[in-house]
């Protein structure tokens, strides 16, 4: 089976421009692969360098070298190199993200916040709603508040919006930064059934987790980021 | 899933473009493709030559070096210095558009809304009072506006109204490319969260290029795809605009971002 | 008589070429406003200057003039400026349309039909069509140039959302032979169909803003308009009070303080020939009595 995500040396080096152009180096060698329904857990303590591998993943963070292989519509695009049209083309239809926070337009209902990624690939709006509302009920947000901005909800309610918003699409990469944070036992539940979902549908994902508990649930393979560590 | 942007050719080529006023450099070295239906921020302080910049790419300035292509409906890729001033015209009033900062630059002020919106159709060549108004009617309320306001004068609007109705002037006749140059710079905070989320619906829905000139960071981020940002005539660092934004490289794009009031 | 300290028709011979060039530039570009160097005329701008030095720079010794303010020969601006050709080209002068070779106007055209060899100036006080919708001039003289004409739609559009139809009444915009947009002047629209294919030339001269322009004889004029709001003429729906023409555009007169009023034609010549020709309307019975009331 061809791994969806083929990561090979990858490193990444901040330089801090206003502080005198410090080197920081965050990691380097980094290489581990991803098969379709495989869910690889990424560990190591905070600083190491986990959330920088998603983003660099994700083509969030420029990748400085190595390769980043990802397959897309049936060839592999290294996204190191990638042309920021191929990158956006990626992100629509292949690689999904669900971020630590929800970063979305002010002012727009939640439903629509959700039902977005359908939308921008084509799915027709009444349709996209009712997947999006769907989702929402799953994860425990009221109806009531679906025709409100998520803006002025508590952090747990944004985060469950944030996944929800990641999971609705059909993308065959899932990356998923701390999807449990914020989250009662319940809700972390369900995230759990939908990554096993996602797990059956074949998708591949790239998770950072610190519940020990919910670490063991889903992972398939753990990979130790400090072995990344790059030599400061 | 369709795969729309991929396989086209571009829409706009800026190559080597610059601007000089006698010794003074406006703007230079600047290239770049732009892609239908891709958004592309210009980012940067005043002074940076962005709105010189974006008076080349329209062709409303002639460069002093460099050229701008431009891809016609009919599908070849045109020098626009090459155009006849008729045909410039024309793409202005039909395949483009241009939101100004300052409504009152791209309205007619003393001209009903329905005839501002109306306008561009006129210019095309419609000849039927009912068709016309019934288009400008449409738009209207595609920019959220009471369709009932149809007879006042923007000058009885208020400055997000005006904005709104500039767009759907501009959009009427259905352009591929629209230029905006701070769209949304002289309103509330209010009003502009309203403005940038009806524009990113109507860019997506139309499949609309755009390239918008703002010094702020976050119009960039929520509107574009891609970033450009430029320092003293040059663009110094480009890439897609989560990527500048979350890692940028270059000292002068740090500082930028850095210098974001935490929200 | 031809006073002796003015130069044939007042102005110098150097003027006329000068102003004969515009007109010749203006005729073959039928509809495109000529710059000229308008001088300064022994009457106010607004009484028609621009037609007076264009009637000037066409008159000859054998012309014939007719001079008509609002369709009226007897108005003091007609007056005055028919006196003034008599007195400095000695030229003979005439209320009848047809027995005119040169015919200058203001606001109106003469209802009987012109025919060839006979031309027709008109005074002209703003002759950018576009100029209330554009105030640049830089920009109007582009627009023509290139033939964006929108905007003059803008201007209709305006009316019919206001008014429910077209309200323009006079100034009416004209398309001459498919190409300029024309300001006709401030002649009623009941005057516009008379411009389209019309034997007699027609010159029109704007002093104040030095602009000569021109419908050669039998040129295409169109009035503008829209598909679902066609152009349509305007009158009173009245027969001439004196004449008992019903075809002819007329002045509402009012007749005292109580409301009264009536139509009579603004084409004075017209109303008279009609009238001696035994065409009787409404107050011409006894039109020498007194009417008897309080």
């Amino acid at each position: 089976m061809t791994a969806m995500i083929d990561i090979t040396n990858a490193e990444k080096t901040f330089t801090m421009h206003l502080q005198g152009g410090v080197e920081l180096p965050v990691v380097r060698g980094v290489s581990f692969h991803v098969a379709p329904g495989e869910c690889v857990v990424l560990s190591g303590p905070s600083g190491a360098g986990k959330s920088s591998i998603l983003k660099m993943i994700f083509g969030n963070y420029r990748c400085d070298g190595g390769r980043i292989g990802i397959r897309h519509q049936g060839t592999v695009i290294d996204l190191a190199t990638a042309e920021p049209r191929q990158v956006l083309s990626i992100r629509r239809s292949t690689i999904g993200y669900v971020s630590q926070f929800l970063r979305a337009v002010p002012r727009v209902a939640t439903s629509d916040v959700v039902a977005e990624p359908l939308i921008a690939n084509g799915v027709a709006r009444p349709e996209a709603r009712a997947r999006a509302g769907a989702l929402l009920r799953r994860l425990n947000i009221p109806e009531r508040l679906w025709a409100l901005p998520p803006s002025t909800f508590s952090g747990g309610e944004q985060q469950r919006v944030n996944i929800a918003r990641g999971f609705i699409s059909d993308l065959p990469i899932l990356l998923l930064d701390e999807p449990t944070a914020s989250l009662d036992a319940a809700n972390r539940a369900v995230v759990v059934e939908l990554i096993e979902e996602k797990k059956r549908q074949g998708v591949a994902m790239v998770a950072i987790v610190h519940d020990d508990e919910i670490r063991h649930l889903i992972a398939d393979r753990i990979v130790d980021v400090t072995l990344f560590a790059s030599a400061a | 899933m369709a795969e729309q942007t991929l396989d086209d050719q571009p829409l706009l080529v800026a190559e080597d473009l610059g601007k000089n006023y006698g010794r003074l450099t406006a703007c230079r070295d600047v290239s770049f493709a732009l892609y239908p239906g891709e958004v592309l921020a210009v980012v940067g302080e005043s002074g940076s030559g962005k709105s010189t910049l974006l008076q080349l790419l329209s062709a409303q300035l002639a460069p002093s070096a460099g050229r701008v292509s431009y891809r016609m409906r009919d599908g070849v890729l045109r020098d626009l210095a090459e155009l006849g001033e008729a045909e410039r015209r024309f793409l202005f009033r039909t395949d483009w558009g241009f939101v100004h900062q300052d409504p009152a630059q791209g309205l007619r002020m003393a001209v009903s809304a329905g005839a501002n919106v109306g306008e561009r159709l006129m210019a095309v060549g419609w000849n039927h009072y009912g068709r016309i108004r019934d288009t400008a009617s449409s738009w209207l309320e595609r920019v959220e506006i009471d369709t009932g306001r149809i007879d006042d004068a923007p000058k009885t609007y208020s400055g997000g109204m005006r904005q709104r109705l500039q767009i759907a002037r501009n959009l009427v006749t259905e352009p591929r490319l629209v230029f905006m140059d701070e769209p949304t710079g002289g309103l509330d905070v209010s009003v502009q969260a309203r403005l940038l989320d009806l524009m990113r619906n109507l860019v997506s829905e139309l499949g609309l290029a755009a390239i918008v000139v703002t010094h702020d960071l976050a119009v960039a981020r929520l509107l574009s795809h891609r970033v450009m940002v430029m320092k003293g005539g040059r663009v110094i660092e480009t890439g897609l605009t989560d990527q500048v934004l979350d890692d940028p490289r270059e000292p002068y794009t740090q500082l930028l971002v850095s210098s974001i009031l935490p929200a | 008589m031809n006073a002796p300290t003015y130069n044939f028709a007042y102005l110098d011979e150097q003027t006329k070429r000068m102003i004969r060039r515009a007109i010749l530039k203006a005729i073959a570009i039928p509809g495109y406003q000529v710059p000229f160097a308008s001088r300064e005329m022994p009457m106010p701008y607004g009484w028609g200057t621009g037609g007076v030095q264009v009637t000037a720079a066409i008159l000859g010794p054998e012309d014939v003039l007719k001079v008509i303010d609002q369709g009226s020969d007897d108005t003091t601006n007609a007056i005055s400026i028919r006196k003034f050709f008599g007195k400095t080209a000695g030229v003979a002068t005439t209320t009848a349309t047809s027995d005119a070779t040169v015919i200058q106007t203001r606001h109106r055209i003469p209802e009987a039909a012109l025919h060839g060899g006979q031309i027709l100036v008109y005074q002209v006080p703003i002759p950018e069509p576009l100029r209330f919708l554009e105030p640049r001039e830089t920009e109007t003289r582009r627009m023509h140039a290139l033939g964006e004409y929108g905007l003059m739609h803008v201007k209709l559009y305006e009316d019919i959302a206001r008014f429910g139809h077209i309200a323009t009444a006079y100034a009416y915009p004209v398309k001459v032979n498919a190409r300029y947009v024309m300001d006709p002047s401030p002649t009623p629209k009941f005057d516009n169909p008379k411009m389209d294919n019309c034997p007699a030339l027609q010159l029109f001269g704007a002093g104040r803003e030095k602009r000569i322009y021109a419908i050669p004889p039998h040129t295409n004029v169109v009035s503008l308009d829209f598909e679902d709001h066609p152009f349509t003429r305007y009158r009173f729906d009245a027969p001439c009070a004196l004449c008992g023409a019903d075809d002819s555009y007329l002045d509402e007169i009012v007749t005292d303080d109580k409301g009264s009023r009536m139509f009579v034609c603004s084409d004075t010549d017209y109303c008279e020939s009609r009238q001696l020709a035994g065409h009787r309307g409404s107050e011409s019975a006894a039109p020498h009595k007194e009417r008897a009331h309080g």
